[in-house]
Order: C-alpha cells, then sequence, then structure tokens
C-alpha cells in the first residue's frame, strides 16, 4: 500500500497538462470550433510562464501570464477563423508552427535554467495521512486547479444558461444567430478560454512537471489533448476520466518494461497509449446516436450570417 | 464598422492575387522582425527566398523536397473536398517506406529493372492499407479518422524503429538503427548528374495532372465534391458517402505510401529510424495553401519547401536561429490564410453598399 | 536601410559567388560548420556541440569564422545542408549525429578538397574523420558510487535507443557497480528518444517507484535529475553539468566536452596538417569529464571514484576488463582479458545484473 500513493501522484503529473488542455479544447470545440493549434499554445504557455517564473519568482504570477500567453495565441487564432472566416484545420495547424517557433525564440535565454517546482500543499495532519493523505491534500496548486476547472466546466456546459447558448452555438449558430445570440463574440470567448486552459497545461508541464524550459518539451502532449476530447465524446466527465486513463497507461507501460514481466520489445509497449485510444474510440463510436448526442454538429465549419 | 459581405461567385481577380498579396505582407512584416532581431532585413529575405535557388543546384533542391509535400497534399486535397479528415498522412509515408523499403531488402543484391517499379507498388500498397484502417474503422464503426490516423502514425514511427533496430538492422552497421544501404536496382535514378532531382518529381507532376482531371472532369470527383460540400444532398442523388471515404483515403494512403518509398530509395537510400522530417503534416498546410487545387498545390509545395531551404541557408550565411524561420513561416501562412477571405467575401465599410468587386 | 548595411549586403553576394569558383586567400578566416540533429536549445547533446563551437570562436578570433544549422532532420535533409555548407565556403565540417554518416560520406566524395568530421559513425574517408567519445569510462566511474551508495541494491537506468553506446554504459556501470557490491541489479527502461523530458521524468518515477535509490539516465534532458532530486534520491547527470537542476540529488555527471577536440582539428586545418584520423576519446583526452562530485557523499567513496578515473586515465584500468559475465552467467571476458575496440563498437547485450531483454 506504501508504495500505491507515489504511483498514483505520478499518474496525477501525467494527467493534469493534458485535462487543462483538453478541457480547454472541449469548450472551443462545443461551441462548433476546432483549433488545432494546442500544442503550440501550450509551448506558448510554458515558455512564458517559465521566464515570468524565473523573473519573479511568484507561480501564482507565473501561471497567470502562461495563461495569458495561450489566450494571446488563441486571439491571433480567433482573429483568423472567426474575423477573416480562414479555414480551422489549416489555421490550427499554422497556429502551432508558429508556437513551436516562437516559444523557441522567446525561450533562447532561458534554456538550462532551473527553477524550484511550485510549492506542494502541507496541511498538518491531512497530508500526513499515509497514501490518501499525499493524493488529496500534497499537490500543487495548479492540480487542485485543473480539478476545480473541470468541474467548473461541466457545470457551465450543462447547468447554466451561458452553456446552454454556447452548446446550441455550436449545434447551429445560423439558428442561434437568427434568435439574435452573438455567434462570433460567444465563440470568440469559447477559443479564448481554450487558449487560457492549454497555456495553463504548458505551464504545468514548465513550472511543475518538469521545472524547467526545453524547446518543444510539450512533446505531442497538445495532440494527446485533443484525441481525448473525441475520446470522451465531447462530454467533461469523460475528459477528466480519458486524462487520468491516458496518463495511467503512459506511465504503466514503462511500469511493465521495467518490471520485465512481458518480453516483447519496447517500442510495441509504447504503442499501447495509442492503439488502446484507438481501440476505445472504436468501442465508443459504433453506437453512432450516442456520439450525434454530444458532437457539436457544425464543428470545424465556417460560420457567416450570411450562410 | 467593417463587415464581410459573401460573394455570389469567388473572385477570380483575388483567388489570384490573394497569395501574392500574402507573400508581400509576409516579406514586409517579416523584414520589421528580422530587423526588431538585429538582422539587415534585406539580407535575410535575400537568405531565404533568393539564394537557396539562385541557380541550378539549388533549383534541383527544391524539387527534391517538394515532391513529398505535393505528392502528399494531391492525394489530402482530394479527401479533404470529401470532408474526409486524414491527419495521419506521415503514418502512411512510414508504413510505404517500410513495405517498398521491404522488398527493396528482401531483394538485396538482386538485379533487374523490375525491382524499383515494384518497391513503388509495393510503397503505394503499404501506404494505402494503412489508410484502409481509419477507412474501414470509419465506415464501419463510425470512428474519427482524425485520431485513428494520428495515432496510427506514432504506430508507424515505432515499428520502423523497430525494424531498423530488429529483424532488418544491417548485419554489418556495429549495431546502430539503420537497414543496409540499398543496391544499385533499388536506388532512385537522378534525372541529371550531380543532382539528387530525382524520377520522383515527374511522378509528383503527373499525380498533380491526373488530380486535375480527376476531380474537375470525371464523376468520382464530383461525387466527392458534393458529398463534401452538402452530405444530405448527396444521400438524396444516391451517392454513398463510404465510397469517398474508401476512395480518397486509399488513393491518399498510396499516394503518400509512395512518397515515402521514394524518399527511402531516392535521397536517403536505406531505411533509418527518421525518414520523414513530418512531410505529411507540413502537407496539410501546403493542401491548404494551394486551395486544395492541385496546380496550386504544386506552387504551394514549392514555397512551403522554398521557406525550408531558405532556413538553413539564413541560419548558415546569418546565423538567423531556426526558431526565426518556425515564426516566418508561421507568419507566411497566417496571412496567406487570412487574405483568402478576400476571394470568398467582400469587405464593406459602414453601411454603405459598394457595387464594385 | 543605411549604405553601410546595403554594400556589406551586396559583398556578402558577390562573396558567395566567388567561393565556389576562387581559392579561399590565406588571409580570409576559414569557415568552419556545424551541423545539429537538435536545437542548441536542447541543453544536451547540441547544446555541448555548440559549446564547442563558441570555444572554437573564443580560441581563433578571427582567423576563423563559424556557422551552424540546428534540428537537421537526419534523412533527406541532411545531404543538402552539408552540400550548402560547402557551397558557402565552408572548408571544415562537423556532423554531430550518427545519422549524418552517410549524408556526409555522399557529400565527402563529390568535394575531396573539403574537410568533414563525423560524429559517433564508422564509415572514413581521405576527407572525412571519426570522432567519438568513451562516455562508458564516466560509467564506470560512477557505478564505484553506486556500489557503494545504494541501500536498495537496486539502481535505474532510463535508456534512450538501443544503440551500442547505450549498451557501453548500462554494462560499464553495472560491472563497476557489482564489483563493489555484487547484489546490485540495473533495470534500464527504454524511451526510445533521446530528448523528451515529460518522458524522461515518467520513466524515472516508475523506476523509483519499484524501489531504485540511484537514477542514471543516458537521456539528455534534466528530467530525471529532477526527478531523483523531488523524491530524495540519488541521481548522475548526462551530457551536461545538471547539478543545478537537482543539487542534493546530483552525484556527478559525465559530461560531454569537445572543445578540445574541436580546436585541435581547427588548428590542424589551419596549419594544414589535418588528415582523416578514428578518433575515441575519453576521460584521458578530455573527451569526457567529470563534473564535480558531490559534497554529502563520503569521502571514501568519491576517493575510490576518483581512484577508478585516474587508473582509466593512466590504463591501469579498463571498464571492460574481465572476468565479465553475461545475462546467462556465462563467462564472456576471462579474468585478465579486456574487450576489444571491435567487440565494444558493436555491443549489444547485457552483462550479468541488469534485468530484462536486450530490446530489438
Amino acid at each position: 500500500m506504501e508504495s500505491l500513493a507515489p504511483i498514483v501522484l505520478s499518474v496525477i503529473a501525467a494527467a493534469t497538462p493534458l485535462l487543462f488542455a483538453a478541457m480547454g479544447e472541449l469548450v472551443v470545440e462545443k461551441s462548433g470550433v476546432l483549433n488545432l493549434g494546442v500544442e503550440g499554445m501550450m509551448l506558448g504557455g510554458a515558455v512564458v510562464a517559465f521566464i515570468v517564473g524565473v523573473e519573479t519568482g511568484n507561480g501564482m504570477l507565473a501561471a497567470a501570464a502562461g495563461a495569458a500567453m495561450g489566450m494571446a495565441l488563441a486571439f491571433l487564432f480567433a482573429i483568423m477563423v472567426l474575423g477573416l472566416l480562414a479555414n480551422q484545420v489549416a489555421t490550427g495547424l499554422a497556429l502551432t508552427l508558429f508556437g513551436i517557433g516562437l516559444s523557441a525564440l522567446l525561450g533562447r535565454g532561458y534554456v538550462g535554467t532551473p527553477l524550484p517546482a511550485l510549492p506542494k500543499l502541507y496541511v498538518p495532519g491531512l497530508t500526513d495521512i499515509p497514501v490518501l493523505g499525499p493524493i488529496f491534500f500534497g499537490q500543487d496548486g495548479l492540480v487542485y486547479l485543473s480539478i476545480v476547472l473541470s468541474g467548473a466546466v461541466a457545470w457551465f456546459l450543462y447547468r447554466s444558461r451561458a452553456g446552454l447558448i454556447l452548446r446550441s452555438v455550436g449545434e447551429n449558430p445560423s439558428a442561434a444567430h437568427a434568435i439574435g445570440y452573438p455567434v462570433i463574440r460567444i465563440r470568440l470567448l469559447a477559443v479564448l478560454f481554450g487558449g487560457a486552459m492549454a497555456g495553463l497545461g504548458g505551464a504545468f508541464l514548465s513550472l511543475s512537471y518538469t521545472p524547467m524550459w526545453a524547446e518543444a518539451m510539450t512533446a505531442g502532449r497538445g495532440w494527446i489533448a485533443l484525441a481525448l476530447v473525441v475520446f470522451a465524446t465531447w462530454q467533461p466527465g469523460k475528459v477528466l476520466l480519458g486524462a487520468y486513463l491516458f496518463g495511467g497507461l503512459t506511465l504503466a507501460q514503462l511500469h511493465l518494461q521495467s518490471m520485465g514481466i512481458i518480453h516483447i520489445p519496447s517500442q510495441f509497449l509504447n504503442m499501447t497509449p495509442y492503439l488502446a485510444t484507438i481501440v476505445v474510440l472504436v468501442v465508443i463510436s459504433r453506437d453512432a446516436a450516442r456520439i450525434r448526442l454530444n458532437a457539436p454538429a457544425s464543428i470545424g465549419k465556417v460560420f457567416h450570417p450570411d450562410g | 464598422m467593417i463587415a464581410l459581405e459573401r460573394r455570389l461567385e469567388v473572385s477570380r481577380f483575388w483567388l489570384y492575387a490573394t497569395p501574392v498579396l500574402a507573400v508581400g505582407l509576409t516579406i514586409l512584416s517579416g523584414a520589421v522582425m528580422f530587423a526588431a532581431l538585429g538582422f539587415d532585413p534585406l539580407e535575410a529575405l535575400h537568405a531565404y527566398f533568393i539564394l537557396p535557388i539562385s541557380d541550378l543546384y539549388g533549383l534541383s533542391e527544391l524539387t527534391v523536397k517538394a515532391t513529398p509535400l505535393a505528392m502528399i497534399a494531391v492525394g489530402l486535397a482530394l479527401g479533404f473536398r470529401g470532408n474526409v479528415w486524414n491527419i495521419g498522412a506521415e503514418g502512411q509515408l512510414i508504413l510505404g517506406a517500410i513495405t517498398g523499403g521491404g522488398v527493396a531488402l528482401a531483394f538485396y543484391g538482386v538485379e533487374g529493372p523490375w525491382l524499383l517499379p515494384l518497391m513503388l507498388l509495393g510503397g503505394m500498397v503499404g501506404g494505402a492499407f494503412w489508410a484502409a484502417i481509419p477507412a474501414f474503422l470509419k465506415v464501419r464503426f463510425n470512428a474519427n479518422e482524425i485520431l485513428v490516423s494520428l495515432m496510427l502514425t506514432y504506430v508507424a514511427g515505432l515499428l520502423l524503429v523497430y525494424l531498423v533496430t530488429g529483424p532488418w538492422k544491417d548485419p554489418m552497421g556495429f549495431g546502430f538503427p539503420q537497414s543496409r544501404l540499398f543496391h544499385d536496382s533499388a536506388t532512385l535514378p537522378t534525372l541529371f548528374e550531380n543532382s539528387r532531382m530525382h524520377i520522383g518529381f515527374p511522378i509528383a507532376l503527373f499525380a498533380v495532372v491526373v488530380s486535375w482531371f480527376v476531380v474537375s472532369r470525371t464523376l468520382i470527383g464530383f461525387q466527392i465534391k458534393v458529398v463534401g460540400l452538402t452530405p444530405p444532398a448527396a444521400g438524396y442523388a444516391g451517392f454513398s458517402s463510404s465510397k469517398v471515404v474508401w476512395v480518397t483515403l486509399l488513393t491518399t494512403g498510396a499516394l503518400a505510401g509512395l512518397a515515402g518509398v521514394i524518399e527511402v530509395s531516392g535521397p536517403i537510400g536505406q531505411l533509418t529510424p527518421s525518414i520523414s522530417p513530418g512531410y505529411g503534416f507540413t502537407a496539410i498546410i501546403v493542401a491548404f495553401l494551394g486551395r486544395l487545387h492541385p496546380v496550386g498545390i504544386l506552387l504551394a509545395a514549392l514555397l512551403m519547401a522554398l521557406s525550408y531551404i531558405g532556413g538553413e541557408t539564413a541560419q548558415i550565411v546569418m546565423r538567423l536561429p531556426l526558431a526565426v524561420t518556425g515564426v516566418f513561416q508561421g507568419m507566411l501562412l497566417f496571412f496567406l490564410l487570412a487574405s483568402d477571405v478576400l476571394a470568398h467575401y467582400r469587405i464593406r465599410f459602414g453601411s454603405r453598399r459598394s457595387e464594385e468587386g | 536601410m543605411t549604405k553601410l548595411t546595403r554594400r556589406s549586403f551586396s559583398a556578402m553576394t558577390l562573396a558567395l559567388g566567388a567561393s565556389a569558383a576562387l581559392p579561399a586567400r590565406a588571409a580570409d578566416p576559414l569557415k568552419v560548420g556545424f551541423i545539429y540533429v537538435g536545437p542548441i536549445g536542447d541543453h544536451g547533446w547540441s547544446y555541448q556541440h555548440d559549446q564547442g563551437r563558441l570555444a572554437v570562436e573564443k580560441a581563433f578570433g578571427d582567423k576563423v569564422e563559424t556557422s551552424y544549422v540546428e534540428s537537421v532532420p537526419e534523412g533527406a535533409d541532411a545531404e543538402r545542408v552539408i552540400t550548402q555548407m560547402v557551397r558557402s565556403g565552408h572548408k571544415l565540417i562537423f556532423t554531430t549525429s550518427f545519422g549524418y554518416m552517410n549524408p556526409t560520406l555522399k557529400v565527402a566524395k563529390m568535394f575531396p578538397d573539403v574537410m568533414f568530421e563525423h560524429a559517433t559513425g564508422f564509415m572514413r574517408e581521405k576527407n572525412m574523420s571519426t570522432y567519438a567519445a568513451r562516455f562508458y569510462e564516466g560509467r564506470a566511474v560512477v557505478g564505484v558510487l553506486a556500489g557503494h551508495m545504494s541501500k536498495t541494491n537496486k539502481v535505474g537506468y532510463v535508456a534512450s535507443v538501443p544503440i551500442p553506446e547505450v549498451f557501453r554504459g548500462i554494462n560499464a556501470f553495472t560491472v563497476a557497480a557489482r564489483r563493489i557490491n555484487p547484489a546490485i541489479e540495473v533495470t534500464p527502461i527504454w524511451i526510445g528518444e533521446w530528448y523528451n523530458p515529460g518522458k524522461e521524468a515518467d520513466a524515472a518515477k516508475a523506476l523509483i517507484d519499484q524501489g531504485a535509490d540511484i537514477l542514471l539516465q543516458h537521456t539528455d534532458s534534466p528530467a530525471p535529475v529532477q526527478t531523483a532530486a523531488e523524491r530524495g534520491i540519488w541521481a548522475v547527470g548526462q551530457a551536461s553539468d545538471m547539478e543545478r537542476f537537482g543539487p542534493e540529488a546530483h552525484m556527478t555527471a559525465i559530461v560531454d566536452h569537445w572543445d578540445p577536440y574541436y580546436i585541435n582539428r581547427v588548428q590542424a586545418a589551419l596549419d594544414g596538417t589535418w588528415e582523416s584520423t578514428d578518433t575515441w576519446g575519453g576521460l584521458s583526452t578530455g573527451m569526457v569529464n567529470m563534473s564535480a562530485f558531490n559534497k554529502a557523499l563520503p569521502e571514501n567513496v568519491v576517493a575510490e571514484a576518483k581512484a577508478m578515473e585516474e587508473a582509466i586515465i593512466a590504463g591501469t584500468s579498463h571498464p571492460f576488463m574481465g572476468p565479465i559475465k553475461n545475462q546467462a552467467g556465462e563467462v564472456v571476458v576471462a579474468e585478465g582479458a579486456t574487450l576489444s575496440d571491435g567487440d565494444l563498437l558493436g555491443m549489444n547485450w547485457y552483462v550479468e545484473g541488469v534485468n530484462g531483454k536486450v530490446p530489438g
């Protein structure tokens, strides 16, 4: 039992950046916009958070700066696809390319700079409880924030009026427009929120997961986050579950490899998270009705009032 | 207030003028960025756009770099027109390299003019097979092809690493992860002495022409367009969207696989763990820059290739960091994509109606 | 645009145009090119090579002019970049990754007047040298530390890609550690990449969770050192001094130190004495360095490690001196014998004490 706590902590750490980014993208996609630039926004968030962290020593400020950078990049995306009606897939890919370059440029002076990890919560008595203590009361602030924001997203989408409007915009923007909802403004807010969340995901990487800056350090997590949204059939609860499942799977294959339980080449073990995603995707997609129930109908399509 | 008004017909003028406008804007803002970073803007632009293609060698290299991009993008565009989002061309390229390269290794040392065509065919079959998986899962189980094809890209990459570090490792290679060098009959001939321009480029041109023909002159091309534009209408007309999924994915896969086997039998000459610097992903951008039109794609592939090579040149001659190239490419893409709006919409200022355009 | 920059602009164009046709004048600086596989911002392999380039600039001033291209993919692009280097007048070109071997060879054959240096490969030409470092010597020194310091007798090893260099490191370490403490077992996790901070941290955590109290890495990011520091166990840095990423965990680091080799080769090129060679330098040539040992390590342990380092430098000890057994327990190197460089070059097996099967 004693050895369980660190394993769970590792899974939580692996899941948190995915959770941030995927929850953000979920809201974006629910509004009918597909932003494939998550990886670029995460990198932007990671580098700016790290720079602010080094310069000010203030973790809160650093995370906020990361979120702001993610938002700034998302704003660029919004101008392109909402203002100038550019293709969302291509613009998202361009944003990733741009984010990789820009973050590398900004971070040039910060390579090889150490930064103390974000402080972990310590509640005397509670944190000291074996196994459960460190899991529930010994994390850093961003981990709690990711859980709180996930709950907030779920509540917003399904329990608030604003969330209902956002979903109707994603479902049928023309109808929403006809009723008088400001489609473009609602989508802009959703895209900005997605950017901030991606930025937070990046900030978690450079402030807590591996407190350093290195070029392209997100290493494809932005893409995994995108996969998670579909994997979860656009439902917040399943995004949360999926992020933890994926984090667990990533670590499980490393454990399997080092325990030498099964003797297959490491490349095949490394394939397991991707193959598992496909299998789960197939299983959940077979029920077409369920997918259609949650998938935003207008996703990825340009909206213009003239139709 | 500025408003956009949809044009009834796509503006011919702006369709051709916007790329020029975008390149102009990129050059302007690029110059500002270079200057801000302390580099001579004129020298930088010269290094990006002129130096790399200022002689025949440079031009031939441009075709080498543009060949896989154009070949894959032509296939992708077919799918994108039909709303089939294959994001995993990179994986299909790798599989094509594996199967085509596997043919070369299976017949190692066997000379004969039949080997190279067999390899190219093997590459196409491999790429098509890898694309058939998302096609099957989409048609049969409704699984999202964006994710399946993307996940399969990672799987293909790991499979290649397994093969070159395991069963296909060069027995004389001191344990390093790479296959034998392909022998002469398994190596793509170059077109000119002292250049790496190989027959892949004419093949890519051929693919461009065929694709143009398919899109504009054949029934399946028409079906793809209809399914892409208005799925319900296609249903009424009796077109099967499953057929479009299969046709576009298999075509893209085959073309990507072909690009893969051409890379390994041409400029690389063996199987190594990293055979593509992300051609399959860059081709997505190329397809959109070319406005999904075969000729546009060819030009876009050349422009993208130039920006990569120019980035290298700028590093060599003026020590411009690679990161700047990423930002510069990003700007170019943003401007090209953004200016597209002018072709489809007209800009109105205030409430006055403008009659021109 | 000032007049001055415009002139330098046109001058550059002329120089480029002329370089192919005219031999460089004696007063012209020697142009030295470097090709890196990663970004110089990786703070690992490519970063250390770039430190070597900067040392060359510092040592020779205006007698040389260096340039580099970073993140060059090891595929069809490498040959073009190397050729571009040649065509822009570079006379000495360092290609710093194994994957550049065949492209370098091809270009070297095409341009016999240009000197090439390829890192970690085995193909040579009249105008193409190879160079590599015996990093495994450093692993043997670290093995001494681990042999004394491990309490759980479990060592975790974050491994990258299964190539001989990595096998040599794992084996040299294991042999040295087990000579001190025969109960030591080494468990590698192969992550299949050289540089992926998140994945390196994940692998480190998995190894620690299974009881490892000393962590080694043959990947380039400081993430495993950070993770070890967080979990309160020992770690060893790789490629560069990683002390500041986990001061309390960092026992020492095995540092790539290319400066002396690069300066030496540039000097030879300037003197006209450059010849194609095969260099495999280690602790004795300064190509591999141990960074400062952690102050918290017991003095006698550090002294023993330093003694090992000196013995290797002096040639009185060798990391692969027998008796060495393989995983099946068979003696593969007899007492008194030593593995030859040829055997080491192609090493792809584990010694006794390494857990798991050889990948691939």
